[in-house]
């Protein structure tokens, strides 16, 4: 049999995260095809076609499927389910919202959150916010997951090219209707993706000194910026900056913890980069636990030192 | 409209939990229990929105060992009307939660089915999307915003890239975000007050759900522990050490 793989993308690109699933996907053994479902998205079809190891491309197009909602993706993904043994998407905001919807239509349980793939029924996922791991092995008839990105390396763009195949989406109730989005306009790098993540906490104590200190230092270093949630809640920061627990989960090659305290829900975030630094006034905050370098220090001092020494 | 609210309890969200050292799980004997943050966010939304005169009545229910009556309780202190709690001992998992909520929402002729996003135990991220699948309900996930304009709702969502607006038609599932709104505390007559709303016991058996495990949990290991770091003195040293020896800038 073979895996069927739900696509992030915006219909005009393919994201980081649907490379990164087809790395795990691939990993099961199986032939993969990939799913893109939107309106206008043959762009985002080709991207994923000229990823190594894909066999076929599936392009479902229309206007219910333009935002991807729900139900009409979840009655999709059902309708071809015949055809596969696995189902996966990337875990974000996308394949979280979709993918449960799917299990449940096809009464299995879905793995959440796949951190390693062990074998094609076995799966590495973390709980209590990473302090633990659960092996869980699904003796279901399809095996429904949604794979973490930062834990599996991206499929290369090659020159092969798959077939790209249109299909048709079946007609489904209208329950839902997709208003607007309201994105945050930003030119930095994707935060999931980035290499550097540059990230700010409470102790920033406004949006304006937020973004004078975070900003520069991000930019020299051409990264991300992120955030702790209680930065987001206090409004320094848009809610797509969070790191965590309960926001993104980000493993880039260096963090930098600019006054933030290193709560579990926040490390659950961030624990899996390669490098982190922590910039804290108190020598004792738990960041320090998991940083390997650490400064003891005022941000507002050290955060423009860096950005000038750079 | 009746709003149904799911809450779970789950080990505090302060306690740092211990992997069994035989691998079998996570040691929660003496830890501190409490509700779901997520679904305490749910039972604020339900109360508000009864107390905006757009819910009639606001029913809180569990899944769980007997001692999940106290975070029922809880949520009746915040001002849910009544409980209800289907008693399950051990893991059930969010497809069999899902099943069974489905049968009370029937049962309740439930409107509106407020769900915690995820359960900071578990992080399955699951139960309201399946619950909405089975009921052939609209769903909205991750909400920062609910605003109800007659048969329908407005929701806010959280997403990857900010935040997206989409209107459901009733009934409907909703899952509550970090930022739809900042929870009250209960207050002592509020407690006192609640002890005596009712509060029913079912079983998965009476509402023909099974709630044996379709995942086969091997183990439960230890995360990968990071080398412990060091404290430099200036910024200088810093970037040398991230140049030299870590090579990431
Ligand atoms: C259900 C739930 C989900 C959650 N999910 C998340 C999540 O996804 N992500 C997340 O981040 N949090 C999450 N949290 C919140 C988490 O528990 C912490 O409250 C939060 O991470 C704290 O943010 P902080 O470190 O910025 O703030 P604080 O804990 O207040 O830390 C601020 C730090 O800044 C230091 N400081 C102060 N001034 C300076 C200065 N001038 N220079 C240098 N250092 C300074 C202080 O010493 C302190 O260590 C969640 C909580 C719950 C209950
Ligand atoms: C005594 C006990 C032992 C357990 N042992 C294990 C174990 O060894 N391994 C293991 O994996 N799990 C164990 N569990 C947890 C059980 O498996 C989870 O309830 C189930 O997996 C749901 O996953 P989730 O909470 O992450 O779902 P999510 O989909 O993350 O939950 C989202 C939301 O759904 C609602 N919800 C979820 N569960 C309930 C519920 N029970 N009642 C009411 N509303 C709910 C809440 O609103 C919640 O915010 C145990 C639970 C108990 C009570």
């Amino acid at each position: 049999m073979a895996t069927l793989l739900f696509a992030d993308h915006d219909n005009a690109s393919l994201s980081e995260h649907s490379a990164r699933a087809l790395g795990a996907a691939l990993q099961i053994g199986a032939e993969v095809d990939i799913l893109i479902a939107g309106q206008g998205a043959a762009p985002a079809a080709e991207a994923a076609a000229a990823l190594v190891g894909v066999r076929r491309v599936l392009l479902a197009e229309g206007d219910a499927l333009a935002e991807r909602l729900a139900e009409p993706v979840a009655a999709l993904i059902v309708q071809l389910s015949g055809d596969y043994d696995t189902i996966l998407a990337p875990a974000t905001s996308s394949g979280k919202n979709v993918l449960p919807r799917v299990a449940a239509l096809l009464d299995v349980m879905q793995v959440s959150e796949v951190t390693e793939v062990v074998s094609p029924d076995t799966f590495k996922r973390p709980i209590y916010a990473g302090n633990a791991i659960e092996v869980v092995q699904s003796a279901e008839a399809v095996r429904v997951l949604t794979v973490r990105s930062a834990s599996f390396t991206p499929a290369a763009a090659g020159s092969a090219v798959a077939p790209i195949i249109a299909i048709k989406p079946p007609v489904a109730p209208v329950l839902s209707s997709f208003r607007q989005n309201l994105l945050s306009a930003n030119d930095r790098p994707d935060l999931s993706s980035a290499r550097i993540v540059v990230s700010g906490g409470r102790a920033l104590g406004s949006k304006e000194r937020f973004e004078a200190t975070i900003n520069p230092l991000a930019d020299k270093l051409g990264a991300a910026v992120g955030a702790s949630r209680a930065a987001v809640d206090a409004g320094y920061a848009a809610n797509d900056f969070q790191v965590g627990q309960t926001g993104k989960v980000v493993a880039p090659d260096l963090y930098i913890a600019c006054g933030i305290s290193g709560a579990i829900q926040h490390l659950a975030g961030m624990k899996d980069s390669r490098v982190i630094v922590a910039i804290n006034t108190d020598g004792e905050a738990p960041i320090f636990q998991v940083a390997d370098y650490g400064i003891v220090g005022d941000i507002f001092d050290i955060v423009p030192q860096m950005e000038r020494a750079l | 409209m009746k709003i149904l609210v799911p809450v779970k309890r789950v080990v505090d969200h302060n306690v740092k939990i211990r992997v069994k050292t035989d691998g079998t799980g996570v040691d929660l004997a003496n830890a501190k229990m409490s509700m779901n943050p997520f679904d305490e966010i749910a039972v604020e939304q339900a109360v508000r929105m009864k107390e905006d005169g757009e819910a009639s009545e606001v029913v809180v229910v569990s899944v769980g060992p007997a001692q999940a009556q106290e975070v029922l309780r809880t949520a009746l202190a915040m001002g849910a009307d009544r409980a209800i709690l289907v008693v399950a001992e051990g893991r059930v998992e969010p497809l069999a939660v899902a099943k069974i909520l489905q049968r009370v929402a029937q049962a309740e002729e439930a409107g509106m089915i407020i769900v915690g996003k995820q359960a900071i135990d578990d992080d399955c991220n699951q139960t309201g999307q399946m619950l909405s699948a089975l009921l052939g309900w609209s769903q909205a996930t991750f909400a920062s915003k609910i605003e109800m304009s007659g048969g329908s709702a407005l929701v806010t969502r959280e997403i990857d890239g900010g935040l997206q607006q989409i209107e459901l038609t009733l009934p409907a599932v909703v899952t509550a975000d970090l930022r739809l709104n900042e929870p009250r505390y209960a207050s002592l007559p509020n407690i006192m007050k609640a002890k005596k709303k009712p509060l029913v016991q079912q079983t998965p058996n009476e509402l023909s759900v099974s709630v044996a495990p379709r995942l086969n949990v091997l183990r439960v290991e230890e995360p990968a522990a990071r080398a412990s770091g060091i404290k430099v003195g200036s910024v200088a040293e810093l970037l040398d050490k991230l140049k030299t020896e870590a090579a990431v800038i």
